[in-house]
């Protein structure tokens, strides 16, 4: 079996496709260089020249507003050319295949592909067709990663609670097609959190989840009991009516994040949400805007993570 | 022709024979007579054995000439070593109409390559709903009637299937799949398909339909023989069932044999096979079960598929893997691991495959017919797109060396093979 | 071989040197690593009204196609307003002048100086751009091939030395 295809022959970060395999110097790297990029963001003037003349092709084969806009405005903030390419299913239909799409867009001249895609492993696939010089980041494929997500929230728990070694971190909900729970497990299993939990129904928790490094929880209130961190997952709607929930709203009471459930956790906990959430499926709207919640800084910081992870990987 | 293969090692899995000999073929049948022969092939270093018999092999004909044809395929047979083949129903139209079985076994043997023995469909167009006409596919040459990758989701269906073949003494080849706990599945579902946030098959896929199917075994009589075996508790389940008496037989694909899921790795669509490769002890158990003769046989389940098929997102990947050339080299790659005499590694292609398919071919006696492989057991070759015959070059296997190349290829007598010709 | 000045010497000079330039609206901010611990030391002996403002310019190289993003930057800091200041940009040793070039640029991103001074321990020459420091300690002689680099000991003394580059 090949080498981890993320580093380069010098053990660099040359391609960002999952958390998983990193070392801990590089999560470590990425974290660190992240934090003088969320100064830029703060500053009047938030850009700085060191990607001019890069060119940052965002290649989405699952449509997404929000990720796709955060990658652009980092990459407008380091000054780098941005190219936009929602790629159509129905282009997909006409039957060019994934490689050919990439291959035509590395004739323009590409210096880093984002890529989204509804297929696990999809970006791997690129990263071993794309030339030397081109890099690969997963902004989300299939039910597998999306290790900038994982990183923000490493930065937003850092920039909270400080010490990694002390924590106890709860994800609540649909881990089973969670590709954000995923990346954040094995952030925080690398990064030595003691007491990793997963919190959800048998039927929203993959096979051999412990193997993860993870307690099972199928007792919210139990789950939640002195936690530091809490972390809610979006339910989407698809899975709320068939054969893995019967509804919303017996999840919301069992798994929905509201006051007295939180209560149970430390009394300076922080609350969590990816995005975008739904209110009063896994949250209610007093503790989303509440003092507990962290989600709207999690935004700011996923621009200065992504900053930080482009410009790592387009430099080595 | 008389032919006479002189000094090799003779070894006929039927008998137990293993020893130094010559081989005397006359009017394509192993001759009990040493006579003046028409051709020599020296032998000495290489074994002589039955020609494989590989109960799962695609052609691709007819319908998806485009992947593959007859005669690539069959090229790839026999530098394989493998005589006689049995190819399942699913080709394009699939094979539920005697005039698709006539043309079939008609190219093939104008072909003069491997036999072919052609699986008819037990449902019309696979589809699980209507019978088949078995005993006019029977006559056109099908030896057994078989679903191929298309689970039988209704019972009802199923049982008056299995029937009406038995009616005929047919026997009925099944690969055990729940339909609805294998839907949208593509790898085994643990802790792999897990970390690599694929959707997964459970096991239990498997043994609740095999556990169906040996009810229905018991209440019809029909003869089932299970087709690419997967998990450890589907062995256990075929193990009880032996011993119980039922008529039942099964095979393991090669490739179950020597993968686990572990060989995934990055996603290596060459490794999306179906039934998908699970865990190691399911692995273990298959191989286990393979020495001890509760898998009666392995087989290739040789698919070949275009790269580009493969070059895609591993769930979005065709599943198959190429393996006619490849059965022999990993068959004897299990032998030596589990340490078997050479008879008993090469019975689980040869005399015990026969008895599963019903021909008298897969031995060397007097009489039979010379289907024949002489191979060298100890040369290592290199596995490379250049090195198989097979349009298929989807293989796990690339860039491994193995040992097991046949040298000489004979059917009915006549060498249809030689390597460095 | 030429002796190196001794940094703890020149150190006093150059803080003699600025006092009678500082003004109340007069700030300072030093350039990591070395500057910033040059700078550190200078700040307290010139009674300037602002606190220390600290800058990395790893974001404004100009070498970065080349080099990536050699180490992990820090956070640079100016905590009072750069609009219509006199400020004095601190750097350990005045080389290529590409440095002070990304410091400058770096800086203007964060508003409009009424004017820039570069202070500077060491000038050993060999300017590629036309940058020059308007107080320096010391002019220094490198051989080819080696590197002039402030270092400060575990008590804190400040001093010059030479390593092979590269």
């Amino acid at each position: 079996m090949p080498g981890n295809p993320q580093l380069n022959a010098n053990g660099e970060l040359q391609h960002l496709l999952s958390i998983e395999g990193l070392p801990r110097e590089i999560l470590a790297q990425i974290l660190d260089t992240a934090e003088p990029f969320a100064d830029v963001t703060e500053r009047e003037v938030k850009k700085v020249p060191l990607m001019r003349g890069k060119s940052v092709f965002n290649l989405f084969f699952e449509p997404s507003t929000r990720t796709r806009t955060t990658f652009e405005i980092a990459a407008k903030r380091l000054s780098a050319d941005v190219i936009n390419l929602n790629v159509s299913v129905s282009s997909q239909t006409k039957g060019e295949s994934l490689l050919d799409t990439v291959a035509n867009l590395s004739a323009m001249q590409a210096d880093v592909f984002v890529v989204r895609h509804g297929s696990s492993g999809a970006p791997y696939l690129i990263a071993r067709h794309v030339k030397p010089h081109e890099h690969v980041i997963n902004a989300g494929d299939g039910r597998h990663a999306h290790p900038t997500q994982g990183l923000l929230d490493l930065y937003t728990i850092r920039h909270y609670k400080k010490d990694f070694t002390r924590l106890t971190v709860a994800i609540v909900g649909d881990v089973l097609h969670s590709r954000v729970a995923r990346s954040l497990i094995h952030g925080l299993t690398t990064l030595g959190v003691p007491e990793v939990r997963v919190i959800g129904p048998q039927t929203l928790l993959p096979a051999g989840v412990e193997s993860l490094g993870v307690r099972v929880f199928h007792d919210m209130r139990a789950g939640l009991k002195d936690c530091d961190v809490v972390v809610m997952l979006r339910l989407q709607n698809e899975r709320m009516n068939g054969t893995l929930l019967p509804s919303a709203q017996e999840f919301f009471k069992h798994y929905g994040l509201t006051a007295d459930k939180l209560a149970l956790a430390k009394a300076d906990a922080i609350v969590m949400h990816p995005g975008p959430m739904n209110r009063g499926v896994e949250i209610d709207s007093p503790v989303a805007d509440g003092p507990h919640s962290v989600i709207l800084p999690q935004v700011t910081f996923g621009i200065a993570i992504r900053m930080a992870v482009m410009s790592i990987v387009a430099g080595n | 022709m008389k032919l006479l293969i002189k000094g090799g090692r003779v070894v006929d899995p039927a008998s137990g024979r293993d020893e130094v000999g010559d081989v005397f073929i006359s009017e394509g049948r192993i001759s009990g007579k040493k006579e003046k022969a028409d051709r020599t092939i020296e032998a000495r270093g290489l074994v002589v054995a039955p020609g494989l018999i590989d109960l799962a092999a695609r052609l691709r004909e007819p319908g998806y000439e485009y992947k593959a044809t007859l005669e690539s395929e069959m090229d790839a047979a026999v530098a394989g070593g493998v005589t006689s083949l049995a190819c399942p129903p699913d080709t394009d139209p699939p094979l539920d109409e005697p005039g698709l079985v006539d043309m079939l076994r008609r190219r093939a043997k104008a072909l003069s390559r491997a036999r072919v023995y052609p699986v008819g469909a037990l449902t019309v167009k696979l589809a699980g709903e209507r019978l088949t006409e078995m005993a006019e596919l029977a006559e056109a040459g099908c030896v057994a009637f078989s679903q191929a990758n298309m689970p039988l989701a209704d019972t009802q269906v199923l049982w008056r299937a299995m029937q009406y073949a038995g009616t005929f003494g047919f026997p009925v080849w099944l690969r055990a799949e729940d339909r609805w706990l294998s839907q949208g599945g593509v790898a085994h579902d643990g802790e792999v398909a897990t970390r690599l946030g694929l959707q997964g098959i459970p096991s239990f896929a498997e043994t609740i339909a095999l556990g169906s199917v040996l009810q229905l075994v018991r209440a019809t009589g029909t003869r089932v023989h299970f087709c690419r075996l997967s998990t450890a508790v589907g062995v256990e389940m075929i193990r009880a069932a032996k011993k119980e008496g039922l008529p039942v037989t099964c095979d393991v694909g090669i490739h179950h044999v020597h993968l686990s899921e572990m060989d995934l790795g990055y996603y290596d669509s060459h490794c999306r096979l179906e039934p998908p490769l699970r865990s190691q002890r399911d692995r273990e158990a298959l191989a286990a079960g393979l020495a001890d003769g509760t898998v009666d046989c392995a087989v290739s389940d040789h698919t070949p598929v275009d790269e580009d098929q493969k070059q895609m997102p591993f769930a979005e990947a065709e599943p198959g893997a190429t393996g006619l050339e490849l059965l022999l080299p990993l068959l004897l790659k299990w032998g030596t691991e589990k340490k078997l005499p050479l008879a008993k590694t090469l019975a689980r292609v040869t005399c015990d495959a026969a008895r599963v398919l019903g021909v008298a071919s897969g031995r060397i006696e007097t009489g039979a017919p010379a289907d024949l492989v002489v191979f060298d057991p100890q040369q290592l070759f290199r596995v490379t797109p250049e090195a198989l015959k097979s349009q298929g070059k989807n293989t796990p296997f690339l860039g491994y060396e193995l040992a097991g190349r046949a040298c000489y290829t004979l059917v009915a007598g006549s060498v249809v093979y030689e390597s460095g010709a | 071989m030429t002796k190196l000045p001794d940094a703890e010497t020149l150190l006093p000079r150059l803080a003699a040197e600025l006092k009678p330039h500082i003004a109340p609206a007069t700030a300072m901010i030093g350039l990591y690593t070395g500057g910033a611990w040059l700078a550190e030391r200078l700040h307290p002996l010139l009674g300037m009204k602002d606190p220390l403002g600290f800058m990395d310019i790893a974001f404004y190289r100009d070498d970065y196609a080349k080099e990536g993003l050699k180490h992990d930057p820090k956070r640079t800091k100016i905590p009072f307003e750069v609009e219509g200041r006199d400020l004095l940009l601190v750097d350990d040793v005045l080389y290529t002048g590409r440095t002070v070039r990304a410091a400058m640029n770096e800086l203007f991103d964060y508003g409009r100086p009424r004017s820039i001074s570069l202070v500077v321990l060491a000038d050993r020459g060999g300017r590629q751009l036309p940058i020059s420091a308007q107080y320096c300690g010391a002019q220094v002689e490198v051989p080819e091939g080696m590197r002039l680099r402030l270092k400060r000991a575990a008590n804190g003394r400040l001093s010059l030395e030479l390593e092979h580059a590269g």
